[in-house]
């Protein structure tokens, strides 16, 4: 019912899940999609540097493993949607990184063709449904969506993202009500970094054990090493089995860690070298992987280095396409209001 | 001494109410908290309870009696060895509301369309074009608070959860910012739903899904998501509610871009343009109004009558001063332009209708033939639809207007509870024609 008790928060393993068994192949995927969020969010950090990146850019470093995780015991047919530290779900989700980066540089090639911008980009074909600006405005979305599926008995789920600063706000417990009362089928995945902008989760939370949040609402709820792909991929394919079983909603809290700042103009003052250095150093989702991929034999450095090779380039023909894409035609301005009838 | 028992009043809107059932007959013995009879208004069923011990001497009102005032004598109590006639008036009977009669037959309209009409109720023609809609269109849905079991706090949705089960009629629980936002997720999934606000004041806690939510992601999706929602719910003055349930939020919601906002006043109206609201692929902002539900007027028969979003309505011709109003308004600017007709001034009266987008050229054409013009609102006059009509006239029909209008608008203040403030806060018919009469130059 409630979260483990014996927890240890951001320990190397917290949470009752044992790592599972994925397919050679997939780990393989896995791990390249890590490594394609952590160059994209490099790549993004550089070109706001650069000044081709406006506004507010919220980087995903340290954090791919969750979404990575969740989205690979997920289906085509289950829907998505998170708040504005977005870029990593919308590439694990299988939009294309061009179009990603386009849309950071404001550009007409963007998925938003440029009016929407780094906190909203949207994707009917992958079924990603943004990208939110407010504060746990993605939580009762994300809960209509799966309300949605319910509806329509198509067998989908949603998952629906929120950080931890996100898992005080009072939407979140109108929808955790509404989701058990009428037994939604949603995943509620609350990355846990630790910090909501520049607070941390002792200074801002009454209890930091988030996945309890949802005991009084008899939700069930499951904290995982959010720095373990194969452990958020193990306890979120347990979590959906659940939720497709018709047992109503799942919160599983990812023990995780931002490497930047909360956002491209943070300083990140809060908080020591040292602390980021040593999760850097002991826990780094994509590191711990591609460890266990060598240890076991499933690949060697060079075919590591093979791949490394060809996200990055896959990154720089986005970078140069996000450059390259023309700005938004003037005439952009006044269309996409309405729905003309 | 004998005590009269009088037509209680059962809402802060009722005026009068029909005596449907006696549950005791006169010489029968009661004690306090006896139900004696059953109150129907057309929001709900009440049951009267004795306030005192006694017999029952006298009924003065027959069961099936309609359109009693409140405070009308309906009995006669007695106590111990008194007889009728020396009855002395006293307070109401204790009055305990008990789940409405449940009526789901109502005559589906599926009647040709032969240019017939009936009169109704603003309350049944938005009830029944509900239910058309939603057996047209299986991905409709209504949601909100009391909209099921309770057939809806203002009895707007009588007889949906029969029809349509509870998965279409959802009763939710009392939390506007959260169910709205997950009316809105629905939407983004291709559903259309009805989110019911019990009033539009509890929207107010909701407005970042509304804007934010809603009205913005069509844009910032790049055109990709749109958004078909209809938020509605009685929206302005009720009566004697206070300041926090009683406001006009028209102005607010026609403020933002992405939003569709209707403000209708007959039944007609109502029907025509939730239909086209319901069928819009854009979040529309539906404000009714409470004291209008009960109003009755001619409805078309025909089961497809749809009034286009975005037309204003000249409902009374007049060629000297133009008066722009909208929902109740409309009511008591064409009251005030009776009065103004016996003193010679004939008032051009048009219905709004729609909010945003605002039919202007309506608004401008009608300016150009009376060279004058009167705005009227509940709601309060700083940033409010007079001060914008007063702009696009200014950009579009200052050579046409001989005056400078006027605005009549809700007093600047929260609404005051006091029977007599409240008359002051909210516009009456005649502020309009004071303010008409003003630019008239006329007294």
């Amino acid at each position: 019912m409630a979260a483990s008790s014996a927890r240890k928060p951001h320990a190397d393993k917290s949470g009752g899940s044992k790592p599972g068994h994925a397919p050679a192949d997939e780990l393989i995927r896995l791990y390249r999609m890590m490594l394609l969020i952590r160059r994209f969010e490099e790549k993004a950090g550089q070109l706001y540097g650069m000044g081709r990146i406006g506004g507010f850019c919220h980087l995903y470093i340290g954090q791919e493993a969750v979404v990575v995780g969740v989205q690979a015991a997920l289906t085509p047919k289950d829907s998505v949607i998170t708040a504005y530290r977005d870029h990593g779900h919308m590439l694990a989700c299988g939009m294309e990184p061009k179009g990603v980066m386009a849309e950071l540089t404001g550009r007409s090639g963007g998925y938003s063709r440029g009016k929407g911008g780094s906190m909203h980009m949207f994707s009917r074909e992958k079924n990603f449904y943004g990208g939110h600006g407010i504060v746990g405005a993605s939580v009762p979305l994300g809960t209509g969506l799966a309300f949605a599926h319910q509806y329509r008995g198509d067998g989908g789920l949603c998952a629906a993202y929120m950080g931890d600063g996100a898992a005080n706000q009072g939407q979140v417990y109108e929808s955790f009500n509404m989701a058990s009362l009428w037994k939604l089928p949603v995943l509620y995945v609350i990355e846990n970094n630790r910090y909501g902008m520049g607070t941390s989760i002792e200074r801002a939370s009454a209890r930091t054990d988030f996945a309890g949040r949802g005991h009084s609402f008899g939700i069930p709820g499951e904290a995982v090493d959010g720095m373990d792909l194969l452990a958020v991929r193990t306890a979120t394919l347990s979590a959906v089995a659940a939720i497709r079983a018709g047992q109503g909603p799942r919160i599983l809290e990812m023990m995780t860690y931002r490497y930047r700042g909360h956002s491209m103009s943070d300083p990140a003052k809060y908080r020591s070298k040292e602390e980021v250095d040593k999760v850097r150093g002991e826990r780094d989702p994509i590191e711990g992987l591609k460890h266990r991929l060598v240890e076991q034999g499933t690949s060697d450095e060079a075919r590591i280095k093979d791949l490394d090779g060809e996200v990055r380039a896959l990154v720089n023909a986005a970078a140069e396409f996000a450059q390259a894409s023309p700005e938004p035609d003037p005439a952009e301005l006044a269309t996409d209001i309405l729905v003309a009838a | 001494m004998p005590i009269q028992v009088l037509m209680p009043a059962l809402s802060p809107t009722m005026t009068e109410g029909t005596l449907a059932k006696w549950r005791k007959s006169e010489g029968e013995r009661i004690k306090v908290g006896d139900v004696i009879a059953e109150v129907e208004t057309d929001k709900a069923t009440m049951e009267i309870e004795s306030i005192d011990d006694g017999v029952l001497g006298q009924i003065l009102v027959p069961a099936g009696t309609e359109k009693i005032a409140v405070n009308t004598p309906i009995a006669v109590i007695l106590g111990d060895g008194e007889k009728a006639g020396d009855a002395r008036p006293t307070s109401n009977g204790a009055v305990k509301a008990q789940p409405p009669i449940t009526k789901p037959a109502f005559a589906p309209a599926r009647q040709p369309a032969t240019g017939a009409a009936r009169v109704q109720t603003v309350r049944e023609a938005l009830r029944d074009v509900m239910a058309e809609e939603m057996r047209r269109d299986p991905s409709v849905f209504l949601m909100g608070e009391e909209v099921g079991q309770y057939q809806g706090a203002y009895k707007v949705s009588q007889g949906l959860l029969e029809e349509f089960g509870p998965k279409r009629v959802i009763d939710t629980p009392i939390t506007e910012h959260g169910f709205a936002g997950l009316g809105v997720g629905a939407a983004f999934a291709g559903l259309k739903p009805i989110v019911e606000f019990m009033t539009f004041n509890f929207a107010m806690q909701a407005i970042d899904h509304i804007i934010n939510s809603a009205a913005k992601t069509l844009y910032m999706s790049g055109g990709q998501m749109p958004v078909p929602i209809v938020f509605r719910g009685p929206n302005g003055a009720a009566a004697r509610v206070g300041a926090q349930h009683s406001q006009c939020f028209a102005s607010w919601y026609a403020h933002c871009p992405g939003l569709k906002v209707i403000a209708p006043y007959t039944a007609a109206d109502a029907k025509g343009l939730l239909r086209a609201a319901i069928r819009d692929h854009n979040p529309v902002v539906f404000l009714e109004n409470e004291i209008l539900y009960g109003m009755s007027f001619p409805v078309p028969d025909d089961p497809e009558h749809i009034v286009p979003i975005g037309h204003a309505k000249i409902v009374r011709a007049g060629q000297h001063v133009t008066i722009a109003a909208f929902s109740l308004m409309v009511h008591k600017a064409l009251a005030a332009a009776e009065v103004l007709a016996k003193e010679g001034i004939e008032a051009e009266v048009i219905d709004l209708r729609t909010l945003r987008p605002l039919d202007t050229e309506t608004l401008v054409a009608s300016v150009k033939k009376t060279n004058h013009l009167v705005t009227c609102e509940e709601g309060w006059p700083f940033a409010g639809i007079g001060s914008e009509i007063a702009a696009l006239m200014m950009e579009q029909a200052f050579d046409w207007l001989d005056a400078p209008m006027a605005r009549v608008a809700g007093a600047d203040v929260p609404m005051p509870y006091a029977a007599n403030l409240e008359k002051l806060a909210v516009p009456q018919p005649e502020h309009i024609i004071a303010a008409a009469k003003s630019v008239l130059n006329r007294r």
